[in-house]
């Protein structure tokens, strides 16, 4: 962990930051990234580059919804911000806990609001005929981000020629999805068996 | 409360059973839980149909913040207001959150471990995978669709080639695409 001096207008900074950035989160917590970055790592020196990158991976790799990465990231803002402190170990996973739960309420508290308001009041209307064409007209949209989904992540394979076991293991999960009502988790644990035996 | 406009086949019985299931659902979903919602609530539990899911999908993809997030907030709202809502959201994040904090204190000590690397590597695959398969799955529900299947899958396909292939901002995407499909379908539905 990186030290550091966070004063309480900086943890104020920081929850502001994320209530700002949670109605600005359209299509995902992971597309906001980026911006995180450069706020968190460049800007104010909050956690450092590793530090960043693996809480993107990590909540990657653990179940749950994407946007548990933010708690992370205020996880290693609290570790950081206790070693500055000079916390001892038992304050530290406090300090962490506490950075983990701003950064987490700041970026949901404005979108749950917004959204329980909106949906409330689309469901109350859903008989208008305006209500009712945006709602399926996105159907096909909604296919299609779907599917892009699922390039986007299965791009991250590389080249063809010498990644062909992760592309072939990709299809015949897509296939087995599509065709079987084969439990999801023996998937996924084929998958990381096939991987942690380096045979994809 | 309102009532469910649900063509559905089952519906849940208390805030506890919204809380179990989104729980249940949240850590099954590695690398995102879209799949598993969809295997989960529709396909298991029969709480939306198809149809539904996809228009519920719809709405809470254009709102701001975490869709599947979005998604459990609309359902548990929907079943049993805001007790329902806060049932749905806590089983979302509580057991996930403290899950991945106890793994990232636990990560640092195995994190160069090759076999490690391997197994997220195929786990990523497999999640490319469960999502190809449940938008394969998404797409039998636009033989229904008042723009008739051609347009409807013509939509989705620019979809994917402007969001996957071009990496087109999904603002834009929503405001052209969107707009064209929404206004489309506006047309078809007049009275």
């Amino acid at each position: 962990m990186t030290p550091l001096a966070l004063e309480w207008t900086g943890w104020l900074q920081l929850f502001g930051y994320y209530l700002g950035l949670s109605l600005l989160s359209v299509g995902g917590a992971i597309s906001t990234a980026p911006d995180m970055h450069r706020i968190l790592v460049s800007e104010h020196g909050w956690i450092s580059d590793p530090q960043f990158a693996a809480s993107i991976a990590l909540a990657q790799a653990a179940p749950g919804p994407n946007v548990l990465f933010i708690a992370l990231l205020g996880w290693n803002v609290g570790l950081n911000a206790a070693a500055g402190a000079g916390a001892g170990s038992g304050a530290t996973w406090g300090w962490a806990l506490a950075g983990a739960a701003v950064c987490m309420l700041g970026i949901m508290l404005p979108s749950t609001t917004l959204t329980l308001l909106a949906t409330r009041w689309a469901h109350r209307n859903r008989q208008r005929r305006a209500v009712r064409a945006f709602r399926l007209g996105l159907a096909p949209i909604v296919v299609g981000l779907v599917a892009a989904t699922a390039w986007v992540l299965g791009r991250a394979h590389g080249v063809a020629a010498s990644d062909w076991p992760l592309w072939l293991l990709s299809l015949a999960c897509g296939l087995l999805v599509w065709r079987t009502r084969l439990h999801l988790l023996w998937l996924l644990g084929a998958g990381a068996a096939l991987g942690a035996a380096g045979w994809v | 409360m309102t009532s469910p406009p649900c063509a559905a086949a089952a519906r849940p019985e208390s805030p506890r059973a919204l809380f179990v299931a989104f729980t249940g659902l949240a850590l099954q979903g590695f690398g995102g839980v879209l799949a598993v919602v969809q295997r989960e609530l529709v396909e298991r539990r029969r709480w939306l149909t198809n149809e539904e899911f996809i228009e519920d999908w719809a709405v809470a993809q254009v709102m701001p913040g975490p869709n599947v997030v979005n998604l459990a907030l609309m359902i548990g709202d929907r079943h049993f207001g805001l007790r329902g809502a806060a049932a749905a959201l806590a089983g979302m994040l509580a057991v996930p959150t403290l899950l991945l904090l106890a793994l990232a204190a636990l990560y640092a000590g195995f994190a160069d471990h090759p076999a490690m690397a391997g197994a997220l590597r195929g786990m990523g695959a497999v999640a490319a995978g469960l999502i190809g398969g449940m938008a394969l799955k998404l797409a039998a529900a636009l033989r229904q669709h008042p723009l008739g299947w051609p347009i409807a899958g013509a939509l989705a396909i620019l979809t994917a080639l402007a969001v996957g292939g071009l990496r087109v901002p999904l603002p834009w995407v929503m405001l052209a695409l969107g707009g064209a499909a929404c206004g489309l379908t506006w047309r078809r539905l007049a009275p």
